[in-house]
């Protein structure tokens, strides 16, 4: 028990921090103690952080929940698609496709960053949103994923009824196999959502254009600038705040849902 | 006891293998409805996946030539292992890979050790607060690498931090920036972000341990701590060689978080983690040379986590 609240101690701090801060008139960051609350600005911060730069960070905010929301809604419905092919259609060569996604899986995607970017540049769609989206809707993971969890979750039975009644197979999957597997697709979905959100790298490659950037790259950049203007030290941690809050109540309000999803993939 | 484990495990695939038989004798859809389904993951996984990685391979087979003369104007041409050749004999790639070795070989097992710890913890009936526990531990998950490492770098900066400020109340004068700190100050933040992470996997996998089994262990005898170590733990064996493997990918491709540091500490090169290194060359123009240190990053990590799950699974039986 003590060990645990430790531990908890541990995991709480920075964002403990990060609430402190984030209250706090930029003039009292270094010269109050950083665990105790000062004169409340939360309000003040949000204004100087939304209007900062032509409220540029609006923009931030805004790209990173397009890149993520039609990210991992578009991965996670191909990735579902395909793990119930690979999991209920018998062809040749299944097995042999799993295995690329399973070697796709240990692809590093930071050593796919820079080819990437080569190729995009010769395809001039460098410094777009696609550049940035269209990567992201791969996850070889989820594919995986969605083969387990539908070989536990969804019964051969049901599927031979549907195509009994008559029903073609895409009818069978969205009706029959996709209630069935909405444990998986909420994992595959908000974890996948997690990856985009947290993106880094491949946007730092990808993008020169401020106005295209996610939260993490713009925030990366303004963390830079803190050295010769000290003063955007104060919107760099309300900023960061703001980037973690949603996700986190995400979680904590979905959490029924992906963690079933989760024990069903971690059974293999 | 390593009887119920055995059966333990081999009871899913048991299940499924008949099931698979009985699917490939049986009629199935269509060639193109296969397709259709299969299709918009596999045009964009080979498009960004695989195309990409081929592109890297060729690239890094190829140099940069001039033709001769002070005007000489520069081409690309075959160059076979000569970037490979460069990238081996770069003493700052072995720098970075050494650095990263030992960050990986200490960060990984701390992280997971304490994933499991927790995660056994939480699934004894003998803890309260369990929900608050959980949710504590995998917050930092929801946190991205960047907005971690700002986070720390402010609890690690000498004029704002609380944490230092508190060292320095009882006397000492810790300095997470200094050049023999930084790498396991950057290896905290990792830790931070992902042992939440493990934790979940690894508990997600106890979770679906039937009951039955620890009240076979108890009328044995066995008690609480044996149960966790010879029957717990086994079992969910898959599932932490399934974080052992994702976090030997993850330390490989370290950037974001010593990225950020590197914003407030001298001691964080340009150079100081392979991918560091892979970008800096990039940036200087040098795309084959980047290529290459790219393939043999993957080439390591392809290497390191498939080695470790071929020898974990047959030295388990799995």
């Amino acid at each position: 028990m003590a060990l645990m609240l430790l531990l908890a101690v541990y995991f709480l701090l920075p964002i403990y921090f990060l609430v402190v801060a984030a209250t706090k008139p930029q003039g009292d960051l270094a010269a109050t103690n950083g665990l105790a609350f000062s004169h409340f600005s939360l309000f003040d911060n949000l204004r100087t952080l939304f209007t900062r730069s032509d409220g540029i960070f609006g923009r931030w905010a805004l790209n990173t929940v397009i890149y993520a929301v039609l990210g991992a809604g578009v991965g996670t419905l191909i990735s579902a698609l395909c793990g119930y092919a690979l999991a209920k259609f018998p062809f040749r060569g299944r097995e042999f496709l799993f295995s690329v996604v399973l070697g796709g899986v240990l692809v590093p995607t930071t050593a796919l960053a820079l080819p990437l970017f080569l190729l995009f540049s010769a395809t001039g769609i460098v410094n777009t949103y696609l550049a940035v989206f269209l990567p992201s809707i791969v996850s070889p993971f989820g594919v995986y994923l969605a083969r387990i969890f539908t070989n536990a979750a969804v019964p051969q039975e049901l599927i031979e009824s549907a195509r009994l009644d008559g029903a073609g197979e895409f009818r069978t999957f969205f009706s029959v196999a996709f209630k069935l597997m909405t444990p998986a697709l909420v994992t595959i979905f908000l974890f996948q959502f997690v990856a985009i959100w947290n993106n880094f790298f491949l946007p730092m490659v990808m993008l020169q254009k401020e106005s295209l950037f996610p939260l993490t790259l713009g925030l990366y950049e303004w963390n830079g600038q803190t050295a010769r203007a000290p003063l955007l030290q104060e919107s760099v941690i309300t900023g960061s705040l703001v980037s973690i809050v949603p996700v986190i109540i995400v979680f904590i309000l979905l959490q029924r849902f992906w963690r079933s999803g989760l024990a069903a993939g971690s059974l293999k | 006891m390593t009887d119920i484990a055995t059966r333990a495990t081999d009871t899913p695939r048991a299940v499924q293998s008949p099931g698979g038989r009985r699917r490939l004798s049986g009629g199935g859809p269509r060639a193109g409805t296969v397709l259709a389904f299969v299709t918009p993951f596999f045009l964009p996984f080979v498009l960004f996946y695989l195309v990409p990685v081929g592109y890297a391979l060729w690239q890094s087979f190829r140099v940069v030539r001039r033709t001769a003369g002070q005007y000489g104007t520069s081409y690309t041409t075959f160059g076979g292992f000569e970037q490979y050749g460069q990238v081996f004999q770069n003493s700052e790639f072995w720098a970075s890979i050494g650095r990263i070795g030992l960050f990986g070989i200490v960060q990984v097992p701390v992280m997971l050790f304490t994933a499991l710890i927790i995660a056994l913890l939480l699934d004894t009936p003998l803890l309260r607060l369990k929900a608050f526990f959980r949710i504590t531990a995998f917050m930092p998950y929801a946190v991205p690498g960047v907005i971690a490492a700002i986070m720390w770098s402010y609890l690690y900066s000498p004029q704002l931090s609380p944490v230092v400020e508190l060292f320095q109340g009882i006397g000492l004068k810790p300095d997470f920036l200094g050049p023999g700190a930084v790498l396991w100050s950057t290896a905290n933040v990792s830790t931070w972000l992902w042992t939440g992470y493990n934790m979940l996997i690894m508990y997600a996998a106890l979770q679906s341990i039937p009951q039955e089994l620890y009240e076979a262990a108890r009328i044995d005898g066995a008690t609480n701590w044996t149960i966790a170590w010879r029957v717990k733990v086994p079992i969910i064996l898959p599932s932490i060689v399934l974080t052992t493997v994702f976090s030997i990918i993850g330390t490989l491709q370290l950037y974001a978080e010593p990225a950020v540091l590197r914003q407030i500490s001298s001691n964080i090169s340009s150079t100081f983690t392979p991918n560091m290194l892979a970008y800096a060359v990039a940036s200087g123009n040098n795309y084959q040379q980047a290529a290459a240190i790219s393939v043999v990053i993957a080439v390591i990590t392809f290497v390191l986590s498939f080695g470790f799950m071929r020898l974990t699974s047959k030295r388990a039986g799995l």
